[in-house]
């Protein structure tokens, strides 16, 4: 069973998202993280860098796969998880603790996001 | 029956039962009618003394390295391929190997990819070398795609007009369409220096060749600070007998680095298949084209080989990844490799230092014929311009009827040169044939 907490919202594309006032972190999920297999690389964009909300901020690459990342709110990249470079593991081991990827401070109002419950729903069904 | 396909007419027969036929002409039925077998004019069909004695005659037609003395460079050289490489090449295990997908079964192979990079590595003092591209020209142009790719959002590529022009075209030909703007050869006779005032932050790479394609020997290093405080990447062609003795594009902090590698022991066979080589520091690596083998444990924990880093490649990346190679060119990289293994350090720089000082023995000796005469190119390897006092077609087919084939014509080129000739000089061309070149040219 996947581990989806109920404190973050999500992403039709298996991002999570964690909002703290204008503040936000953001992840892929314990779904994402188990089906890529183990993480070899994730290529994080720049401090500084800004997105609209579901732009491609950067890819995370497994041994089988490469998929892009897609910001779950319109933002401003103001740090990136530098840990990833020598322990790109973290993502698996860790998907919504020390594997974090990216910081931003949140552009404007909260796009469409899901609730734990409706994550949950969209992997039961796409889990056949 | 023919003797050349080796089936009997028993076998077809029990071929045609076991699925179901009478005739193979029923294999055709999904053929429009109006389409099948159509007459083709055919010549009857010649025993094989008969075909060896046709195209033997044929093949006398044209003049070669083994009838005639060269002097013509130009990218494809007449270097010594020692018969080791042959001998080695022809095994059955090399020669018919496919694209190694699964590893388990394709070690040999595998090795032999990831001993070439390794000696491509020494060679270049580059961090890492790809399994090869089809030819250099195909090779530097994915060197500037990966440089723009590279970059953040910068288009613009500039290159200079000494590098080789088949190798500009070929970059053309691979950014035709797209929005990248190649500048910097417009006029053939521009300096490097001009070249460099072009270079800004919108530019993705500086493309260079050292020897450059008069055979001018540059130093990269100050090239490659200047274009870094653009924020832009050197990529430099460069060439690997020159590397025998000259600086390597690793000491002058080149970011990607490609060669043709047809000078190690592949031969001129008439423009192919040549080898392209490729290397780039290893913070790019993710960005690189082509093949790349890796060495790794296997449960045992002993070394296997493998392809790795594929999540760069076409079939997982699909419309991100730097380029759509999924190839190489395995046979000539393991030619280089074997090239390489049997002259060592020694024997390359023993290579070099001869096309070194022969080149400049000939040019010294051509500038004293009168009409001809030498440019002020400063140092240069293997090859070098001279003026010549009539056009160089003429004088080019007056040599060939000495058995000399002469240097290549630059007149269409690089026109503000008038007539003129890129002359090379080898290990291959004796001192004989050098003196036997300049008697010619000045009795022509």
């Amino acid at each position: 069973m996947s581990n989806i907490p109920a404190d973050l919202q999500y992403t039709g594309s298996h991002e999570w998202i964690r909002i703290e006032g204008e503040q936000a972190t953001v992840g892929i999920t314990d779904f994402a993280q188990a089906q890529l297999g183990d993480v070899v690389y994730v290529e994080l964009p720049e401090v500084g860098a800004s997105f609209d909300s579901g732009a491609n901020f950067g890819v995370i690459e497994s041994v089988k796969a490469a998929s892009d990342l897609y910001l779950p709110v319109a933002g401003e990249i103001i740090e990136v998880n530098s840990n990833l470079d020598q322990n790109p593991d973290l993502v698996n081991s860790d998907p919504y603790g020390d594997g974090w990827l990216v910081k931003i401070r949140v552009a404007q109002g909260i796009g469409a996001l899901m609730s734990a419950e409706a994550y949950s729903k969209l992997i039961a069904e796409s889990d056949h | 029956m023919s003797h050349y396909i080796a089936i009997t007419e028993a076998e077809r027969a029990e071929m045609l039962q076991s699925i179901g036929i009478s005739d193979v002409a029923e294999l055709f039925a999904g053929v429009p009618e109006s389409l099948r077998f159509p007459h083709v004019e055919l010549p009857a069909p010649l025993s094989e003394i008969e075909l060896r004695r046709i195209l033997t005659a044929l093949s006398n037609k044209n003049a070669n390295a083994s009838t005639h003395s060269i002097f013509l460079g130009a990218g494809a050289y007449n270097h010594f391929v020692p018969s080791a490489v042959d001998q080695i090449l022809r095994r059955s295990e090399f020669y018919t190997a496919y694209t190694p997908y699964q590893p388990e079964i394709s070690q040999g192979t595998l090795q032999a990819i990831f001993e070439y990079q390794s000696l491509i590595c020494r060679l270049t003092g580059m961090e890492v070398a790809n399994a090869s591209h089809y030819d250099g020209g195909t090779a530097l142009a994915e060197a500037a795609l990966m440089a723009v790719a590279s970059s953040r959002n910068r288009r613009k590529v500039v290159v200079a007009p000494s590098v080789g022009p088949q190798y500009r075209a070929v970059l053309r030909t691979y950014t035709q369409g797209s929005d990248l703007q190649i500048v910097g050869d417009e006029r053939p006779d521009a300096t490097l220096d001009d070249v460099l005032a072009l270079v800004d932050n919108t530019t993705a790479a500086l493309v260079v060749q050292n020897p450059d394609f008069f055979g001018t020997l540059h130093d990269l290093k100050p090239l490659a600070e200047r274009v870094h405080a653009a924020g832009a990447l050197l990529v430099a062609h460069v060439d690997p007998i020159a590397l025998g003795l000259f600086q390597t594009p690793g000491e002058a902090d080149v970011d990607i680095a490609t060669a043709e590698g047809q000078p190690l022991g592949v031969g001129l066979s008439f423009g192919g298949p040549y080898l392209g080589i490729f290397t780039c520091k290893s913070k790019y690596v993710r960005k690189m084209p082509g093949r790349l083998a890796g060495a790794t444990l296997d449960i045992d924990g002993k070394i296997g080989y493998v392809l790795t880093l594929q999540a760069r490649e076409q079939h997982i990346r699909r419309e991100q990844a730097t380029s759509n190679i999924c190839t190489n060119q395995g046979l000539m990289a393991l030619a280089a490799a074997v090239y390489l293994s049997l002259m060592g350090r020694q024997g390359l720089r023993k290579v070099a230092e001869l096309c070194y000082h022969r080149s400049h023995y000939a040019a010294q000796e051509i500038a004293k014929v009168p009409g001809y005469s030498l440019i002020d190119q400063g140092a240069f390897f293997r090859e070098f311009v001279v003026r010549t006092p009539r056009p160089v077609a003429e004088i080019n087919a007056a040599l060939r009827d000495r058995g000399i084939i002469g240097g290549y014509d630059l007149s269409n080129d690089y026109p503000h040169l008038g007539n003129a000739m890129l002359l090379c000089v080898t290990e291959m061309n004796s001192k004989a044939e050098i003196d036997d070149l300049v008697q010619a040219l000045a009795q022509i």
